[in-house]
């Protein structure tokens, strides 16, 4: 059942930070949104089977944007994609991460050069977190790009910072 | 099983001066003009010696053999000239096979549409509408079927100039 | 006093589950009952055809990998053949023999993705699971052979980019007799289950002259019965040596030419490749892969149009060449797309649940419907 089971004899108490705990409970459980475009959504289908299992995670694929909190962006998205890409992200409740896998989503790929309805990377129409590169990418390397995704998270905070230079 | 010169025989006499040239190539094909099309096609589904029940492909071809210039932004441009349509059928039963060409001016690209005929020249010729801009005169439904509805312009022409923004996204890659 | 009713348009939007990629299906629907489908497409569309006039005739072989990406060594095998019949070159035995084994082995590992997918579709995750893990092996396989898991890059124009490694050859002996126990298995697990007959039994019929007329090649139409393979009707490389049958439909659980059909020929097919697989891989001759290989590709003048099976139907590509170091045009027939235009036909009057069904049976991808 997790890291505290059968730890303590009887009830007790645990000391924490609210960041750590929230923290640690988004990236335990971050349900991954089922945006598969092209050829890099069989490596994400192929990393969720059996072999190179997700579930161990804790990413669950769901197919609806309102139930999920981490949008995997696979394959080339092209021009007449984009808008809806743009809808889907902005369907997903906060907090929300979004992972670019394969090089297509990070530059516009292999296409860049002479293709005319091609949208030269993602992050031209929604915020990215992790860029995952590869063509396709392994699943072991989307499974690295989850990981430091998680220690993305790990280290974020509640608190409005003063940043001493601007 | 008939010959290709067999086969151009029989329709230059069913059809006349409609069909001009069977040309020789790799793959041989028979060059026909552009308003005897369906009329062609339904005659070659049904005729005891041709019953070509299958077509493969429908594809539009740039000849860009027109007189090159510069506009004023310095592009090319191609004025004059010709584009063509390639028709490839087969028949499955002894598997031979008829390959047409049509040439149609490259300012007035009209062509008779075999969609009614052989449905599955539906799509391939909307795809030729959509990349060459080649109008198929009686289609069901010529509409653009790869680029979106509100795109300017033919992508495969060969002086096709990429456009800049679209709908406020950034195009080019730098 | 009657009840008013009105037709809805329901959106099966580029994003959703059970499209296989990114398809928008528009259904006009009057309650459950579907009256007509219009798909609309583009929305993978990466410009294949206008990159391939800008790069040499070799340098489109990976782009042509990308095409059909669950099928990669069928792409490269119908480009490299067409363009050898423009060169007229002949090729050594040995990449010949080479060239069959890996399509097949790709024909296998490409039905184990539709059948899997098209379980999911229905309601069945497990064979999912254990279709990507006979997929595994098989890649596994490949990865040794190319040293990529799934856009191998493997066939060049006159050869092959890499030679086989030792001891390859056993682990696919290996391989072979350890599948046909997991046909058994997903025949017992998926095939004849009530539930998958009771889904897609009489669901979706496609009569025979409906699919010659409107195109279809591949596993489709040999499910309505239609005996034509290019393998066998047309044969290209040496396919003609081999013994293997051509697998039709036959109407065992419903109508000829229903979903179940569809799906049952694909099983078949898997063990027909493993037949051709295992004739091969005692035969192959020695030589260099690499010989045949031009250093420079400049073809003549003229148009040639080449052919494959693919695991989707036939694949060809028109090639119009004007003397150049690049190609002047590459036009792709792809068989999804000619299959895919067939679905307002085969949905009328079902319900919504069934086009789920009838797209699954079709097995798109959409990076060769889009291009």
């Amino acid at each position: 059942m997790g890291l505290l089971d059968k730890e303590f004899n009887d009830g007790s108490f645990i000391l924490t930070s609210t960041e750590q705990l929230l923290n640690w409970a988004r990236l335990s459980s971050l349900w991954q949104m089922t945006f598969g475009l092209a050829c890099c959504a069989i490596e994400m289908m192929a990393a969720s089977a059996s072999h190179y299992d997700f579930d161990r995670f804790g990413v669950i694929p769901r197919p609806s944007p309102r139930q999920a909190d981490l949008l995997i962006v696979s394959g080339t998205c092209t021009l007449k994609m984009a808008l809806r890409v743009k809808r889907v992200y902005e369907q997903m409740p906060e907090p929300k991460y979004v992972i670019s896998m394969g090089s297509c989503a990070n530059s516009g790929g292999p296409y860049w050069k002479h293709g005319y309805h091609v949208l030269k990377g993602i992050d031209r129409v929604i915020p990215v977190d992790v860029y995952v590169p590869g063509c396709p990418p392994r699943p072991e390397a989307l499974l690295e790009g989850l990981l430091k995704l998680q220690d993305k998270i790990r280290k974020e905070t509640l608190v409005k910072k003063e940043y001493e230079n601007a | 099983m008939k010959t290709l010169n067999e086969f151009f025989d029989l329709l230059k006499n069913q059809f006349g001066e409609a069909v001009i040239e069977l040309k020789q190539d790799i793959d041989p094909y028979i060059i026909v003009s552009a308003d005897i099309m369906d009329k062609l096609v339904e005659f070659i589904k049904v005729n005891d010696d041709f019953k070509f029940d299958f077509c493969t492909c429908v594809s539009g071809v740039d000849d860009a053999n027109g007189t090159k210039s510069k506009d004023e932004n310095g592009n090319d441009v191609i004025t004059g000239g010709t584009l063509s349509v390639f028709y490839h059928f087969r028949r499955l039963f002894d598997d031979a096979k008829l390959i047409f060409r049509v040439q149609v001016p490259r300012e007035n690209p009209k062509v008779k549409s075999i969609a009614n005929i052989y449905r599955a020249a539906d799509w391939h010729e909307r795809e030729a509408y959509d990349m060459f801009g080649i109008i198929f005169e009686n289609h069901p439904y010529l509409r653009r079927i790869l680029m979106p509805y509100d795109w300017e312009g033919h992508p495969l022409r060969k002086d096709y100039q990429n456009p800049e923004f679209y709908q406020g996204i950034k195009i080019s890659y730098n | 006093m009657s009840l008013k009713t009105e037709e809805l348009v329901l959106n099966m939007g580029p994003q959703h589950p059970s499209t296989h990629g990114v398809l928008r299906l528009e259904l006009l629907v009057d309650g459950e009952i579907v009256k007509n489908v219009t798909p609309h497409l583009g929305y993978l569309h990466r410009c294949f055809e206008k990159h391939t006039e800008a790069m040499q005739y070799f340098q489109v072989v990976p782009y042509t990998d990308r095409l059909d990406y669950l099928a990669s060594m069928g792409n490269n095998f119908g480009y490299v053949l067409t363009i050898e019949k423009l060169l007229n070159l002949k090729v050594p035995e040995r990449v010949e023999y080479i060239r069959v084994i890996v399509a097949e082995l790709q024909r296998i590992a490409s039905h184990l993705v539709a059948i899997g997918t098209f379980g999911i579709d229905v309601g069945a995750f497990t064979p999912f699971l254990f279709c990507f893990r006979d997929r595994e092996i098989i890649l596994n396989l490949l990865e040794e052979l190319t040293g990529a898991r799934f856009l191998y890059n493997f066939m060049a124009v006159g050869g092959l980019n890499y030679d086989l490694p030792d001891g390859w050859t056993e682990k696919v002996k290996d391989f072979a007799k350890q599948f046909r126990n997991t046909i058994k298995e997903l025949n017992d697990l998926l095939s004849f289950n009530k539930i998958f007959i009771e889904r897609t039994a009489n669901v979706g019929i496609l009569p025979a002259d409906l699919a010659i007329n409107y195109g279809i090649s591949g596993p489709m139409l040999r499910a309505s019965g239609v005996k034509y393979d290019i393998r066998k009707n047309a044969p290209y490389s040496i396919y003609d040596r081999f013994d293997f049958e051509i697998p039709v439909g036959k109407g065992l659980k419903g109508t000829v030419g229903d979903t179940w059909d569809r799906y049952f020929v694909r099983v078949l097919e898997m063990e027909q490749s493993l037949n051709i697989v295992e004739q091969a891989i005692d035969n192959i001759p020695e030589g260099d892969v690499k010989e045949a290989i031009p250093k420079k590709i400049k073809p003549p003048v003229g148009t040639v149009y080449g052919r494959v099976e693919n695991p989707r139907g036939e694949l060809g590509f028109f090639v119009v060449s004007d003397g150049g170091v690049n190609p002047f045009r590459v036009k792709v027939r792809p068989p999804s797309f000619c299959n895919l235009s067939v679905i307002n036909e085969i949905c009328k009057n079902i319900l919504v649940s069934d086009v789920v069904a009838i797209l699954g049976s079709i097995d798109i991808v959409l990076g060769e419907v889009d291009r």
